[in-house]
């Protein structure tokens, strides 16, 4: 019986059973719009393909004038952000490798009076170049900025001095990631994002599936403790997790040719503190959801953020600060400073326990809220 | 110990504005199978969940096994068996999988061994790597008994483990809970079916979360003051529109080709029957069914279940 009016009717009668059902799934339907709009704020407040205010060490073996003007001039283009001193070169170097500064720019002693004389003294700027779109700008930038602040400097009875070629040696050392190889910056971070995608989302789905098949209340009925419950259910994942790892360190060493400067054990370390914060999130999100669909929800919604503020694909100095604080919170911020730190500049422990700590505190975090959200019996 | 299997006093349970529970007591002795009756949302699941520590009462206490329903649930769940009234148990393992899986969670000794003669017992050990999806409605029920009672739980909670099963099924499954009883595990088991409440020790039945009458199936039969009337013969059809809702006529219900009118008041009902005599109907007193003293039971308990004022 096809007739326009029952067509209508049908559609209809579909059609507003459809919008009930959306109507009393409320988080799916608060999902619809909070996904679309956290993307338009972090795509559109956070994520800055120019980064400025990179942290900066400064090593001045004198200070005069010039070098003092040449100084204040980094830090007013904005781009340098001069946040500490060091007298040490190997300081320096501890301070690039644990990620603290992005830059540390040197002035060699005699600086000024070799400028005086134009002998064309020497400015050392050492960059972390592991992410290469983080770093370049700022270093395209440093001669212009250097030749410009001299300019106002060199007046009067040193008018003669002022730059036709600047009258300085500028020189660059890109440190981790010399020739600015992408995949040496993408491949390591995307062992971090492909583990928090799956662990996560296996995780969520871990409880959800049960109150969804009815077999939940089977297992309430078991003498089973929350705890034993949530550790028997994350454990298998624990070696999905190990096997991933194993994938991608194969493939990123024999496929992209990614070097590896540091140590095995902290990466596994690291590794493993990642691979229990993910899980322990995901049975977090696992006692929040209803069902299966919602749990991939809360997946993604917390997938996103993860991606785009943890400096996996946009640099995470170049955010404004409450994105990077947000980002702070995420482990997989962490994990990829233990990542690119040990695979690109050798790292040690000592530079990279702050992430660890901040890491274990996120797992025990979840933790303690899968704790206290599963419920014991069926109120 | 406690005497009783189950001993609880005033348990409700409150949903938000809801009252699914309204102030249930039970005492039932160890060794004994009960029978829990009443119509569908009348409380019984709810009562069970309570009882075996999956839901905590609103108000009330008690005991199950001697053990705190609130505070010691794990203990119950250590010592109970429940079987809930949707299948449970997981459809994507096999059904030895399934019956290993629970010996395990309860440690129990011998695991193997033991899973093998409960399979045998169920006469599952030629299915037994089948996926439990596979079984069909009255399999699915026996493999979750035998998951419950492999352990040998002292107290067996059942709720509609027949619902949906063929009546040989329904038989072999009845054999089995007795089989149980004599072995000494008390039993609770809800259901909707009246022979299968003939077969309890006694009868607990429930309306509106509210225990409306207890006891074996005859004294409940007596103490519901039932008259029933049979009648039989042509034009019953005319007889019971026309007798339903008459004073003195509580209901009226097709039993075959017969009816059954019944009432609590003898002098109405024997008003509205001898009217009818003149009639091609045959009319004789019949002592009440069970059936017969439920439905006037639902009828008379109210149909108010919202909290009270």
């Amino acid at each position: 019986m096809i007739s326009p009016r029952g067509i209508f009717a049908r559609t209809g009668a579909i059609f507003t059973k459809e919008l009930i059902q959306m109507r009393r799934d409320r988080l799916t339907f608060g999902m619809m719009f909070a996904i679309p709009v956290m993307q338009l704020i972090l795509f559109g407040y956070a994520i800055n393909t120019d980064p400025k205010s990179l942290p900066t060490a400064v090593h001045a073996e004198e200070q005069t004038a010039i070098v003092r003007t040449l100084l204040q001039a980094l830090e007013t283009s904005e781009y340098y952000d001069l946040v500490l001193e060091t007298a040490d070169p190997e300081e320096s170097a501890r301070l690039l490798a644990s990620g603290k500064v992005a830059f540390v720019v040197s002035f060699p002693a005699g600086f000024t009076k070799r400028l005086i004389r134009g002998d064309r003294p020497q400015i050392l700027i050492e960059a972390d170049a592991s992410d290469p779109a983080a770093s370049s700008n700022a270093i395209a930038r440093a001669e212009t900025i250097f030749t410009q602040a001299l300019r106002h400097e060199l007046t009067g009875a040193l008018a003669h001095l002022a730059p036709q070629p600047p009258p300085f040696d500028l020189v660059v050392h890109p440190r981790y990631n010399p020739e600015g190889v992408t995949q040496y910056n993408i491949v390591p971070g995307l062992l971090g994002v492909i583990l928090t995608m799956t662990l996560v989302m296996i995780t969520a789905m871990a409880m959800t599936r049960e109150v969804e098949r009815g077999t939940m209340e089977n297992l309430l009925a078991m003498p089973a403790r929350p705890s034993e419950v949530m550790l028997g259910k994350i454990l298998p994942y624990v070696v999905v997790g190990a096997v991933q790892t194993v994938v991608v360190l194969i493939t990123a060493r024999y496929l992209f040719n990614v070097p590896f400067a540091g140590a095995m054990w902290i990466l596994l370390l690291g590794v493993a503190v990642f691979v229990l914060a993910n899980l322990a999130l995901g049975f977090t999100f696992s006692t929040i959801a209803a069902s299966q669909l919602q749990a991939m929800q809360l997946t993604f919604f917390f997938f996103l953020p993860s991606i785009l503020l943890s400096g996996f694909m946009f640099p995470f100095r170049g955010m404004p600060n409450w994105a990077q604080m947000i980002g702070e919170v995420l482990p997989l911020t962490h994990f990829l400073r233990i990542v690119r730190g040990v695979m690109l500049k050798g790292a040690g422990i000592e530079d990279l326990q702050g992430a660890l700590i901040a890491m274990t505190l996120f797992t025990l975090a979840a933790t303690a809220v899968a704790m206290m959200r599963y419920r014991r019996t069926l109120d | 110990m406690s005497e009783f299997a189950i001993d609880v006093r005033g348990l409700v349970k409150r949903f938000g504005e809801k009252v699914a529970v309204d102030g249930v007591d039970i005492q039932m002795p160890r060794g004994q199978v009960w029978g829990f009756l009443g119509p569908n949302g009348s409380g019984k699941t709810t009562t069970i969940r309570m009882i075996c520590g999956l839901l905590n009462p609103t108000q009330g206490e008690g005991t199950c096994l001697g053990h705190d329903i609130v505070h010691e649930a794990d203990q119950i769940k250590l010592a109970t068996g429940y079987m809930t009234q949707k299948f449970s148990f997981w459809s994507d393992l096999t059904i030895r999988e399934n019956l290993e899986f629970v010996a395990r969670l309860y440690q129990t000794p011998s695991m193997r061994e033991h899973v093998d003669v409960t399979l045998e017992t169920l006469g599952l050990t030629k299915r037994q790597h089948q996926l439990a999806a596979a079984l069909s409605g009255g399999w699915k029920q026996r493999l979750a008994l035998a998951a419950v009672t492999m352990r040998a739980p002292k107290l067996l909670l059942l709720d509609e483990p027949t619902a949906g099963v063929d009546p040989q099924a329904r038989r072999d499954f009845w054999d089995e809970i007795h089989r149980l009883s004599t072995d000494g595990m008390t039993v609770l088991v809800s259901t909707h079916y009246m022979d299968e409440a003939e077969r309890c020790d006694q009868i607990v039945y429930l309306a509106n979360g509210k225990v409306v009458t207890q006891g074996h199936v005859n004294d409940i039969i007596d103490a519901s003051e039932l008259i029933t009337y049979r009648a039989e013969g042509n034009g019953i059809r005319q007889l019971a529109s026309g007798l339903r809702g008459q004073p003195g006529v509580d209901h009226v219900a097709y039993f075959g080709a017969a009816l059954h009118v019944s009432g609590t008041n003898r002098a109405l009902l024997e008003q509205v029957t001898a009217n009818r005599e003149q009639t091609s109907i045959e009319w004789q007193e019949v002592r009440p069914t069970l059936e017969d003293t439920f439905i006037a039971l639902m009828a008379h308990a109210s149909d108010d279940r919202r909290p009270h004022a």
